[in-house]
């Protein structure tokens, strides 16, 4: 089983260029301090707004900041959050659906009907509401992200539950005496696991996503800390005259948004191709 | 049908009482009490006088009954007043912003649909030719985009660069002067980055929805049986196949609207369109809490009754969903 999935997932060239991507995110995050030419926040008052060059790849900012150093240093912010958030989202998801799908009944109907009160929301709106009460900050962001982001993985949980209970194993681990709680996170939740780990990958992209857009908007990650929403925004306050503030940080969440999509695909059409 | 929409207006009722429970749940996530924004400020503010603030806005009662004078006042869209200097109802303030962001959802959902159909039915029925392929490849992109890095890129492109189309507002400085047709123009020149934009959004979604439910559809037996029957295959696939694939699409562009709507934050922002979007936006940056949850608030609603609306339309054109 684990060698078909690896056989298929190295077959599929879509899915092993995602990994790369990701890979390579971790590694420019991992290292920045050393591989970033520049400090961050140096500032430079005889370089602002200098367009690329052989000292500045990506040009500087409007503080004369490198802006290849705050993208590498901003690879750190984006990956912080897109796991934090996910994580939130995986533990209410995960929890509430195996609750809902293992109980059924009342508690499925409640659960449900919360699901789709929440679906109601425009995401952003709420999640901008709440930043509003609550401080823009990096912490804040992650939680509120996480918060708002729980609704698709708890209706997956739910559906792989509801198949899931009826099995054989489960009849067995009820014989043998398993209370509820140990049916539900020993026996059901591992084999709900795949499907978790999917919505886990497409979920650190949304995060990293809406992270840059509300950095972009002035409410996340906030100055001088970089993230490349924000230097985004001083590249549309700059729009007619420094083109690379607008260009490369976008680029940045491009490519890293396509990477943890294509190796989310990658990995549910490997676990399962019938998928496709 | 009457029946099918009462029942649909039933199950819409306790989700409306979650909505406001929810919005009533985040205002009271503020820290302190909202009235302080009012007499923090101010030096000479008494006791006496920030009791008495409080009482009349309803803060000194126990939760619950705030919530149910909230709600009552909700019942008539009394969405209270604005913080800002203007002290506004806040019902005013969303409504005259609200009509240029439907139009400018309600457009960009016509050129989803517009591109997103032919493009997603095409590429089902050229399964794995370049058209499908490539047709994949602006999917996978479509998806990734960051939107708002998208319109800074054709901002510099077509408003800095070329210099064809505004940047920002939805009327020239000049707009008064203008004769009928070249306001209407000018109009149109504003709106073309902003509906575009939010458009893109939209079109990776549905037209892999619209692909993989065409595929699916064209393995159904009446497929099969059109063919028999000696049917040419343009009438197989547009009259038979199409109709069928094109059914679901209806719900799908119900689930597409909080998107938007929640999108028309970004675009409003970018663009400086004064819609309900950036009413929030500014409003967020302010601290205008009456404003953020009313927003927050008809946000929610006008999801519930696009959704109602795609439901109805759903059960109108199908009549197997009246019927279950």
């Amino acid at each position: 089983m684990e060698s078909d999935f690896r056989r298929r997932f190295l077959k599929n060239g879509m899915a092993v260029a995602g990994c790369l991507v990701v890979l390579a995110l971790f590694a420019v995050s991992l290292l920045a301090p050393w591989i970033a030419p520049y400090d961050p926040n140096a500032i430079d008052l005889t370089q602002v707004l200098a367009g690329p060059s052989a000292a500045h790849p990506f040009g500087t900012d409007q503080l004369g900041r490198d802006v290849l150093s705050r993208m590498i240093w901003g690879a750190r912010i984006s990956l912080k959050v897109g796991f934090v958030a996910t994580g939130i989202a995986i533990l209410i998801g995960a929890i509430l659906g195996a609750v809902s799908g293992y109980y059924g009944r009342w508690v499925d109907a409640v659960i449900m009907r919360f699901v789709d009160v929440m679906l109601c929301f425009p995401t952003f709106f709420l999640i901008l509401a709440v930043i509003a009460i609550l401080e823009p900050s990096i912490w804040n962001i992650m939680i509120v992200i996480g918060l708002t982001g729980w609704t698709g993985i708890t209706r997956l949980v739910r559906a792989d539950f509801i198949s899931l209970k009826e099995r054989d194993f489960v009849l067995a681990a009820r014989v043998i005496g398993a209370g509820d709680l140990r049916i539900i996170f020993i026996h059901i939740l591992p084999n709900a696991m795949a499907s978790i780990l999917v919505a886990a990958t497409l979920g650190v992209a949304g995060a990293i996503l809406t992270e840059s857009a509300l950095s972009f908007l002035g409410i996340g990650v906030q100055p001088p800390t970089p993230s490349w929403g924000n230097i985004l925004t001083a590249g549309k306050d700059n729009i007619d005259i420094a083109w690379w503030l607008s260009f490369y940080p976008g680029l940045a969440i491009l490519i890293t948004v396509l990477g943890y999509n294509l190796l989310g695909e990658g990995i549910r059409d490997s676990l399962d191709p019938r998928l496709r | 049908m009457l029946q099918y929409i009462a029942k649909r207006l039933l199950f819409m009722a306790p989700l409306l009482v979650g909505i406001t429970i929810i919005c009533f749940g985040v205002m009271h996530l503020a820290p302190g009490s909202p009235t302080d924004m009012q007499t923090q400020m101010n030096p000479r503010a008494s006791a006496e006088a920030q009791a008495r603030l409080r009482a009349m806005y309803d803060l000194d009662k126990p939760l619950y009954q705030q919530y149910l004078i909230w709600v009552k006042k909700l019942a008539v869209l009394d969405l209270g007043q604005s913080f800002s200097t203007d002290h506004r109802p806040v019902a005013d303030k969303i409504f005259e912003r609200l009509p240029i962001t439907i139009l400018i959802n309600v457009l960009s959902l016509i050129l989803i649909l517009a591109i997103a159909i032919p493009l997603g039915v095409l590429s089902a029925v050229r399964q794995n030719s370049l058209f499908d392929k490539l047709t994949s490849v602006f999917v996978f992109i479509g998806f990734a985009m960051p939107t708002f890095w998208l319109a800074l890129l054709l901002m510099i492109l077509f408003g800095v660069q070329l210099g064809w189309l505004p940047i920002s507002g939805i009327r020239s400085l000049n707009y008064e002067y203008l004769p009928a047709g070249a306001a209407f123009w000018d109009l149109v020149k504003h709106l073309i980055l902003p509906v575009t934009l939010s458009a893109f959004g939209g079109l990776a979604g549905l037209s892999r929805y619209m692909r993989s439910n065409m595929l699916e559809v064209i393995r159904q037996d009446y497929i099969t049986t059109a063919r028999a029957k000696g049917l040419s295959e343009r009438a197989v696939i547009y009259k038979h196949a199409l109709r069928n694939a094109l059914l679901p699409v209806i719900t799908i562009l119900g689930l597409s609207i909080p998107g938007l709507i929640g999108g028309s934050v970004i675009f409003e922002t970018i663009f400086a369109i004064p819609g309900m979007g950036q009413l929030f936006y500014m409003s967020v940056m302010s601290r205008d809490y009456p404003v953020v949850m009313g927003i927050l608030f008809i946000g929610a609603v006008l999801t519930l009754l696009g959704n109602l609306i795609a439901d109805v339309s759903y059960a109108v054109a199908d009549p197997r969903i009246r019927v279950s």
